[in-house]
This record gives structure tokens, C-alpha cells and sequence, in this order.
């Protein structure tokens, strides 16, 4: 392809795509374990670190700044961990409070390089919008090294991730150590995020490492086809961003990422088969998840309840009448679900619900004790 | 002491506690190997805790667990779990047998994958709650007695000769329940030990060899005939007990 | 007024301002709304700029309030689909309003003079030099003026809706029993939070709003314990961080806004320490004297409990007790001395055993629970 004899867009579209590989598996975990806003509190609270490193050292190669752009990060997770442990504040609170105070503490020491004579900390601030434009050929290859180191170490620690997410007792009753697989785990995020923080900025890391997941959620039920989605999709938004932003005159890198994100996000959310808005909309009829069902739906949900590991056992309408108040013409209700997809018709004057039909009527009893409790 | 003559669980003055209020005071607990035991009490009367803690999932003041006479630390990889299952998020993107494989993680190491073996072992303990076809169903699609049993399936496949589960039988279906019994009788027949806790009184005398009853302080505990009586019950619950009294009569008397 | 005094004053108002809505925002658990919010009201204020060209614009308020609603629709329509989890559906939407509100800046025009800087970090340095002049008179820096109409507004609203946002805030299913419509109160509240993001973002920039509108509160959360108390303390507490941090800033010449936002986050430290009940220090001293207290009943339950049993003997011997309850040795004789002390039990040789007052404690201390 031509386009990507241009250098700069070479270097440009690789950072992102490896960006959103990094950001999009360890962005799965995040989002199974509802951290999702961990992201964002990372990003923002790791400018102090970043105006640190250059304060010490002088310099802004990739690996000091990424450096102190994580350790203030890891700082900031443990001050969220030590508040919501030891005060009633509440997990949004420190989060949301960590992110602000970190960041202002970073501005402040941002205005304080500012005055020194070798005012360079232009080069900083890129970290606050991103620039890719800016990035370097050393910065990507930094950035391609931890990515890798991080897909690698998730790669290897894929079980102990996978039964910290779903569940951390158990994992706890295997003699697994939780708080070290969290910590770990939250080690590999920050260095996801601080990856990123130079091709998208401080404020839209927070979608790099949320939408790819919440995008592959829709498409598949397992866990290793999602992440392989969100790592993919990570990739294309990455790539796609960094060409499109270079194409379009005035488009900064950053934000057309987000935006091919949040776009297939969207389609996803409603073209998804099964999980999807459209398919909803399709088989039944409307787009909220549960309406008031028909009790007769549920009424054949309970009975196939009483015969699990047999789908296709059908109940007859005299059964289905004695459940039903009098006057209810059980015939035109039978169709009517019918022909949504709700239930069939498995043997002469049999019937049993689908599949959709089940798990609609299990939504809709898990909504009814939702709102109950 | 020789594992085999020790009782399979023993709990020592366990006492914990959240915030120097006290939730479990000063627990003597002997659960001889072979049995199947019940821990049945009121609401906050620390069933849930006394499990978690005699797994070191939550930190005790004081006491200590010993299994089959060795110290727990060493003694943990003989004891599967099975938790409530509404402390789980079940909208999890995986499908029923890879979290019954996750039972066999404890016998893996750090870094091993799952292999075909472990997979057939799965196999195996979904079989057994009569849940075999439904390996390749996402646990999204389950109904409460499936996510149960499945819970169930995932601490057979640990092969542990002490089984700890937490209100097996709240909220399921009758199948389930008929599945779940069927395989704590086998369990039972196999000398394995089984640690229940369970909410249901009625049940007790028809599901269990033992009992402890708990509210804070253990009340009473040992074999049901013995223990779950009518004075018994009334010192758990509190007040008088009706129905339940009837139910303890008979047993106690017959 | 000095130009200093004129930052010092538009700082405080605007912590206050903030802190106002923030304390609802702490208490419904919603705080991060507030960072999605003042993010993503970028692209109305942009749009706003376009068609009047005057950053002071009230109409600039108004599309700000409603992309902060419109923001809180997107995300609650996403929660409500059950396709994403609520934290994640606040992670997506955001950045996709903000990414808009950035393009649509590049692509206008580069003279505008709205560069995302500003944006994001705000100057306070720079606001003494606008100024609100009507009919030639100066009246002062517009900020001020804009900023303390907000704080007003905010005032009245929670005083004329105090019942309301009490009860929509503790029990929004009893709030709509009553009548009180929750959704309104919800709504109104992000309003609220928009408007002052917006009137704040020209002073402190959208990322310190969300300091101040989450950290003095959550310090007023910690020392004080009705909602009254806690509206005001944080009120406190936002103009005292905004004046500490004013101070710092101008003594050391740094950014304002960054070193508010520090001094908020110093201040909630500084409770979070030492609050008098809930701080650590006050609870590690509660610990310490309940610490004591606590064994001396242990100690006496478990001498109960062992009494007249076969193991008696050996669970009731001093030099056994400290194995038995897991304590150390040391801590053992402190207990067992305090407990003789209070003559709770009493040395029998070798051995320690209840008297009857101890048993009486004993007793006493299991049947309080729930038998």
C-alpha cells in the first residue's frame, strides 16, 4: 500500500496498532472485573510521574518517561486500594479523587519545568492530548517491547487471570494468592495504559482500554475468542485512526481513533447476533430486554424447568389451560409467541419454549428480583 | 498423629470477629471423616463465616483448623469449595465445562494449561450432576439449579475427600435438589466428608448424619439423632419453634 | 481588588460551587459522572463558540448543560440495554464526545481562540483580565460574575429541593412512593454538575471540577454524619483547599488550578488520618483500648465454655492458654493479669478459672447473640 510507505504514518499506525493490542486484551480483564474506569484514573494520574522522571533525569527517552508515568500510576491504585479499605469513602470516590488530585499535582510540577531555562517541556505536554505525530521510531520500539512483555505475561498467567476475574474466592480456596494476581494484573495495566499515553493522551486512554472489550463482549461468549476480538479490534482502530487522521487534513490521531472505536462499539451493540439491538428488535418485537412477558410464556418455562437436560419436551394446552385464568384464548397466544420465536410446537398439540424463549423468560424473573430486593 | 485415625476437620476455639464485634465465638468443632454434616442456625449466626473461615478465605482472632491432624496450611488441597452462588457474577463469557475445569487448576501449576485430561475429568463431574449436556453452554443462559450444579461439579472434579459447601440447596429446583442429594449420598458412600451448609430444618434429619447448630457459639453438635432436638433448636433459633419442634420430636423420638 | 485577590476570590466560589452538587454525587455513589461530564460538554461548548464567538456566552451554558444531560442519557441507555455493565458504559461514551468536541476544533479553525489547553487545564491566571463591562462600567472579572451565579443557582436549588435530593439520594425507590419523582431530581442534579463544569472549565479547566467535586466532599463525608453537616463542612473545606492552594501557587509561582486541586486531595489525607472517628489514627486508638477489652471476654468465654470438660485441665493451664487462642505469650499474661484484675477469673495453681462474676460475664456476653 502506498499509504504506509510514509514514514511517519509507518511509525504512527504501528505505535497505535501495538497500543491497541496491549490496551485491548488487558482492557478484557478490566472490564469483566468492572475496573473499566481504572483506565482512566491511571492515565490522568500518571502525569506527575512523567514530570518527575524528566525532573530527575533530564531526559524524555520513552522507557524514563513510561517509567515514572507507571510508578505514579501504581501509586495512585494503591492509594484508591487504601482508602476504599480503610474509610467509607466510597471505590468511585477514590478513584474519581486520585485521578483529579494526581493530575494536579502534575500540573503543578508541569509548571514548574516550564520556568527552567531548557523550557522543553513542550515534549510533555503531548502526553496530555497525545501527539502521535511526534512519535519516534525509539518510542515505538519501546512501546512494541512492553506491549509484547505484557501479551506475553498474560498469555502465560491466562488461567490464574481468567479465576481471579470470574472468581476470586475460589481462587483464594485453591491457595492462590488474590492479592498478588491483583497486583500483578494491575501492574500490566498500567503499563498498557502508559503505552498509550503518548498516541491518544491522558483523557481518551479510558476508551482504548474499555470499548474493544465492550465491543467483543456482544460478538462471542468465551472468554478467548473475546479477548482475541478485543485485541483485534484494538489493532484496527489503532491502524485505521493513524491512516484516516493522516489522509484528512486538521483530524489529531487521537480522537479519530476513539471515534472508529465508539463506531464499532456501536455496530457491534447493534448488529450483534443474539445480544444485538436489531436481533432483538427482530425476534421480539421491541428493544428493551423484558417487557411484561406473557404469562403463558412463563408458564411453559416453569414446567420445562421440571425437565432440564430435555428441550424438546413438550407440555400439552390441557395443562397449559388449568394454569391459565379462564377466558384467555390459549390458541392465539401460542401463536402470537410462536411467531415471535418465543415458543414451538414439538409434537401434535405439544409445546415448549426455544431458546430465546427461555432466556427471556429468565431475564425477565432475574429483573422481577432485581427490582424487588 | 497418623492421618488416618485423625477426624478428617477440627476446629479450635475459631473466633473471628469484624470490628471487635464478634461473629464467631470461640468454635470446638470435630467433623469425623465419613460424615456428612449439617451447620444449620438463624440469619447472622456465622454459617457462611465459619466456612470461609475454616478455609482461611477470611481472617480469624484466634483458633485454629487442623485437617485430618496436619495444620491447615498443609491441609487445604483436601478440602473443594463450593460457594454460594450468588457471590458470582454469571454473566462471565464462558461456557459450563471450562468452570468446571477450573477445579482442576489447584493440581496445575503457575504456568500449565489445561490439557485433554483435566477436560475429561470435567467431563466426569458434569455426568454426575446430570449436567452432561450442557458443556458447551454459556453460563450467561444457565437457570439457578443449573448454576448450582454446576458450582457442585467443579468441587467433585477436585477429587478432595472433604467437600465445604455453602447453601447448596437455596433457591433451586426440585431436580437440582434430588441431583445434589444423589451426590452427596455417593459421596458418603465413598467415606468422603461433607460439610453443608443448609438452611432448610426439615431436610436436615433426611439429608444428614450430623449437625451442628450454630448462632455465634456452637450449640450443640454430633449425630442428628442425638443433637437436633426440640431444646436444642429452640436455644439456635430462639423462641418457640412449632412446626420444626414436631419435625425434632419425631426424629429424636423414632 | 488586586488582581491576586480577584483569582482568590473566583477560586473559592468556584470550590464551592462545586463541592455543592459533588456531595450528592459522593453519596449516589456516581462520582465519576462528574469526570465523564466535564469531558464530554466539550463539543456543545464548541458548537456554542461557533455560532457566537464569545466565550462568555450564557448561550455556551445552556449547550453545555444540555450535552451534559444528553451525556447522561447515552450512558443510561446504554446501562439500561443490560449489553454494558455501568462503568464501562461511562468509559465509552465520554471519550467518544470529547474526541468530537476535539475534531471539531482542528477542523475549524486554527483561530479560534479555544485551543484544548484551555480546555483541559484551564488558567486562573488569566481571569482577572477578562472582564464583564456593562455600558462602560467595569464591573469586575466575568468569571466572578459567572461563577457566582452559578454558586447562587446551586445554593437555591438544593435549598429548594433539600427534601428531594435527601430522599432521592438515600432511597430512590421510597422517593418514587412518595411521589417525589427521582428521575427529575437525577436529571436536575446533572444539570447542576454540567452548568458548573462548564462555568468552571474557563478558570480550572474540566479535570480540576472533578477535584473539587469529589474531594472536599468526600473529606466532609468522613467528618461529619448527617447530610446537612456534610453539605456544609465540604462547602468549608472547598474554600479552604481553593485558598490553600491559591496561596502555594502564588508563592511559588505554579500552576493555580493544579495546586488546588493538590491541596483538596492534602486536606482529604489530612482526614482521612486524623478525622475524629473515622480518621485511622481514631480508630487504631479504638482498636487498641477495644483490643484489651475484647480479649479479657474471650478469654473469659472460652474458660466457660472448657469448664468441667475433660480437656479442662489442659485448655485452662496458663502456659496452654496462649496456644489455644493463638496469642502470644506475652499478650497472654496482659490478658489473663487484666482479667484477674477485674476479677473475672481467678489463679488456681497452674491453673485459671472463671469466678462467678465471670461467669456471669460469660454467659451474659453469648446469649446477646441473636438466641
Amino acid at each position: 500500500m502506498e499509504l504506509f510507505s510514509d514514514y511517519t504514518l509507518r511509525v504512527v499506525a504501528l505505535g497505535s496498532g501495538v497500543l491497541g493490542a496491549a490496551a485491548g486484551a488487558l482492557g478484557s480483564f478490566a472490564y469483566l472485573r468492572r475496573q473499566s474506569l481504572v483506565g482512566d484514573a491511571l492515565s490522568h494520574a500518571a502525569l506527575p510521574g512523567i514530570a518527575v522522571a524528566f525532573l530527575l533525569t533530564g531526559s524524555k527517552a520513552p522507557l524514563t518517561i513510561m517509567l515514572g508515568a507507571a510508578l505514579a500510576g501504581w501509586l495512585a491504585t494503591l492509594a484508591v486500594g487504601l482508602v476504599v479499605r480503610r474509610s467509607r469513602v466510597p471505590y468511585d470516590s477514590a478513584l474519581g479523587m486520585s485521578l483529579a488530585v494526581f493530575f494536579g499535582i502534575g500540573l503543578v510540577l508541569l509548571t514548574v519545568i516550564q520556568k527552567r531555562p531548557d523550557a522543553a517541556q513542550a515534549g510533555l505536554e503531548s502526553f496530555l492530548f497525545g501527539q502521535a505525530a511526534s512519535l519516534l521510531r525509539e518510542d515505538v520500539v519501546a512501546m512494541s517491547a512492553l506491549g509484547a512483555a505484557c501479551l506475553l505475561l498474560l498469555g502465560l498467567l491466562w488461567k490464574e487471570f481468567k479465576l481471579l476475574s470470574f472468581d476470586s474466592e475460589f481462587a483464594s480456596s485453591l491457595g492462590r494468592s488474590v492479592g498478588r494476581l491483583d497486583g500483578l494484573f494491575t501492574l500490566l495495566l498500567v503499563i498498557a495504559v502508559v503505552i498509550g499515553l503518548r498516541t491518544v493522551g491522558v483523557v481518551l486512554m479510558s476508551a482504548m482500554v474499555v470499548a474493544p472489550a465492550a465491543a467483543a463482549r456482544q460478538l462471542t461468549d468465551r472468554l478467548a475468542p473475546m479477548v482475541a476480538l478485543a485485541t483485534a479490534i484494538g489493532v484496527f482502530s489503532g491502524v485505521t485512526g493513524a491512516v484516516l487522521s493522516s489522509l484528512i487534513p486538521r483530524l489529531p490521531t487521537g480522537p479519530t481513533i476513539v471515534l472508529v472505536l465508539s463506531s464499532v462499539v456501536a455496530i457491534s451493540l447493534v448488529f450483534a447476533p443474539r445480544r444485538g439491538l436489531l436481533w432483538r428488535w427482530i425476534s421480539l418485537g421491541r428493544l428493551a430486554p423484558s417487557a411484561a412477558l406473557d404469562p403463558v410464556l412463563m408458564h411453559l418455562y416453569a414446567l420445562a424447568q421440571q425437565h432440564p437436560g430435555e428441550p424438546d419436551h413438550g407440555h400439552g394446552i390441557a395443562v397449559l389451560r388449568t394454569m391459565s385464568p379462564a377466558g384467555v384464548d390459549l390458541d392465539q397466544v401460542l401463536e402470537n409467541l410462536r411467531s415471535r420465536g418465543l415458543v414451538e410446537r414439538v409434537d401434535e398439540g405439544l409445546w415448549a419454549p426455544t431458546a430465546i424463549g427461555r432466556r427471556e423468560a429468565e431475564r425477565h424473573l432475574a429483573s422481577q428480583n432485581e427490582t424487588a430486593s | 498423629m497418623a492421618r488416618e485415625s485423625s477426624p478428617a476437620l477440627e476446629v479450635e476455639d475459631l473466633t473471628v470477629a469484624y470490628s471487635e464485634q464478634p461473629v464467631l465465638w470461640d468454635i470446638d468443632l470435630v467433623v469425623p471423616t465419613g460424615d456428612t454434616m449439617a451447620i444449620v442456625g438463624p440469619n447472622g449466626a456465622g454459617k457462611s463465616t465459619l466456612i470461609k473461615a475454616a478455609m482461611g478465605l477470611i481472617p480469624a482472632v484466634a483458633g485454629e483448623v487442623r485437617v485430618f491432624g496436619r495444620p491447615f496450611a498443609k491441609g487445604r488441597g483436601e478440602i473443594a469449595y463450593v460457594p454460594q452462588r450468588a457471590s458470582l457474577e454469571w454473566d462471565f463469557p464462558t461456557d459450563v465445562l471450562d468452570v468446571v475445569t477450573m477445579g482442576t487448576y489447584g493440581s496445575l501449576g503457575w504456568f500449565r494449561r489445561p490439557g485433554a485430561g483435566e477436560r475429561d475429568r470435567a467431563r466426569a463431574a458434569l455426568e454426575e450432576v446430570a449436567m452432561g449436556a450442557f458443556e458447551r453452554r454459556p453460563i450467561a443462559q444457565l437457570s439457578g439449579g443449573q448454576q448450582q450444579r454446576v458450582l457442585l461439579a467443579r468441587a467433585l472434579v477436585q477429587q478432595a475427600p472433604i467437600l465445604m459447601l455453602d447453601e447448596p440447596f437455596q433457591g433451586v429446583d426440585a431436580p437440582t435438589e434430588r441431583a445434589i442429594v444423589a451426590v452427596l449420598d455417593r459421596l458418603s458412600d465413598e467415606g468422603k466428608t461433607v460439610v453443608v451448609v443448609h438452611h432448610d430444618l426439615q431436610t436436615v434429619p433426611e439429608y444428614f448424619d450430623s449437625v451442628l447448630l450454630l448462632n455465634v457459639r456452637a450449640i450443640d453438635a454430633g449425630p442428628v439423632a442425638e443433637v437436633f432436638t426440640e431444646e436444642n433448636l429452640r436455644l439456635t433459633f430462639g423462641g418457640r419453634v412449632g412446626v420444626l419442634a414436631q419435625i425434632a420430636a419425631a426424629e429424636s423420638g423414632g | 481588588m488586586t488582581a491576586e485577590l480577584e483569582i482568590l476570590v473566583i477560586a473559592m466560589v468556584t470550590a464551592v460551587a462545586a463541592a455543592l452538587p459533588g456531595a450528592y454525587l459522593v453519596l449516589r455513589r456516581t462520582a465519576m459522572v462528574s469526570d465523564a461530564i466535564s469531558h464530554a460538554i466539550l463539543p456543545g461548548i464548541v458548537v456554542a463558540f461557533f455560532l457566537t464567538e464569545d466565550l462568555n456566552s450564557p448561550l455556551l451554558l445552556i449547550a453545555a448543560a444540555a450535552t451534559g444531560v444528553l451525556t447522561v442519557v447515552l450512558i443510561e441507555a446504554l446501562i439500561r440495554s443490560r449489553l454494558i455493565p455501568e462503568d464501562a458504559s461511562i468509559g465509552i461514551v465520554f471519550p467518544a464526545l470529547f474526541s468530537i468536541g476535539v475534531i471539531l476544533i482542528s477542523r475549524a479553525a486554527s483561530d479560534v481562540h479555544l485551543d484544548t489547553d484551555s480546555v483541559l487545564l484551564g488558567e486562573l491566571a488569566f481571569a482577572p483580565f477578562h472582564r464583564l463591562t456593562v455600558a462602560g462600567v467595569d464591573l469586575g472579572p466575568a468569571a466572578l460574575w459567572s461563577m457566582g451565579t452559578i454558586l447562587v443557582l446551586n445554593v437555591g436549588l438544593i435549598l429548594l429541593a433539600w427534601k428531594e435530593l435527601k430522599l432521592a439520594t438515600v432511597d430512590s425507590s421510597l422517593a418514587a412512593l412518595l411521589g417525589f419523582q427521582p428521575v427529575v431530581v437525577h436529571y436536575g442534579l446533572m444539570t447542576m454538575v454540567s452548568v458548573t463544569a462548564v462555568g468552571a472549565f474557563d478558570a480550572v479547566g474540566s479535570i480540576l471540577v472533578v477535584a473539587l467535586m469529589i474531594a472536599p466532599p468526600a473529606t466532609a463525608y468522613l467528618l461529619a454524619e448527617r447530610l446537612a453537616p456534610m453539605v456544609v463542612v465540604a462547602a468549608v473545606v472547598a474554600a479552604v483547599g481553593a485558598a490553600l492552594g491559591w496561596a502555594f501557587a502564588l508563592a511559588l509561582d505554579v500552576s493555580i488550578a493544579g495546586s488546588i486541586a493538590a491541596a483538596s486531595g492534602l486536606l482529604f489525607a489530612a482526614a482521612f488520618l486524623m478525622a475524629p472517628r473515622r480518621g485511622l489514627l481514631a480508630q487504631a486508638r479504638r482498636r487498641q483500648g477495644q483490643r484489651l477489652d475484647f480479649a479479657v471476654r474471650m478469654l473469659v468465654v472460652h474458660l466457660f465454655h472448657h469448664e468441667g470438660t475433660p480437656e479442662a485441665s489442659e485448655e485452662c493451664r496458663v502456659a496452654g492458654l496462649h496456644r489455644h487462642l493463638g496469642w502470644s505469650e506475652s499478650w497472654t499474661r496482659r490478658v489473663v493479669g487484666k482479667a484477674a484484675e477485674l476479677e473475672l477469673v481467678e489463679r488456681n495453681g497452674e491453673q485459671v478459672l472463671p469466678t462467678a462474676d465471670g461467669r456471669r460475664l460469660a454467659d451474659d456476653a453469648v446469649i446477646g447473640f441473636g438466641a
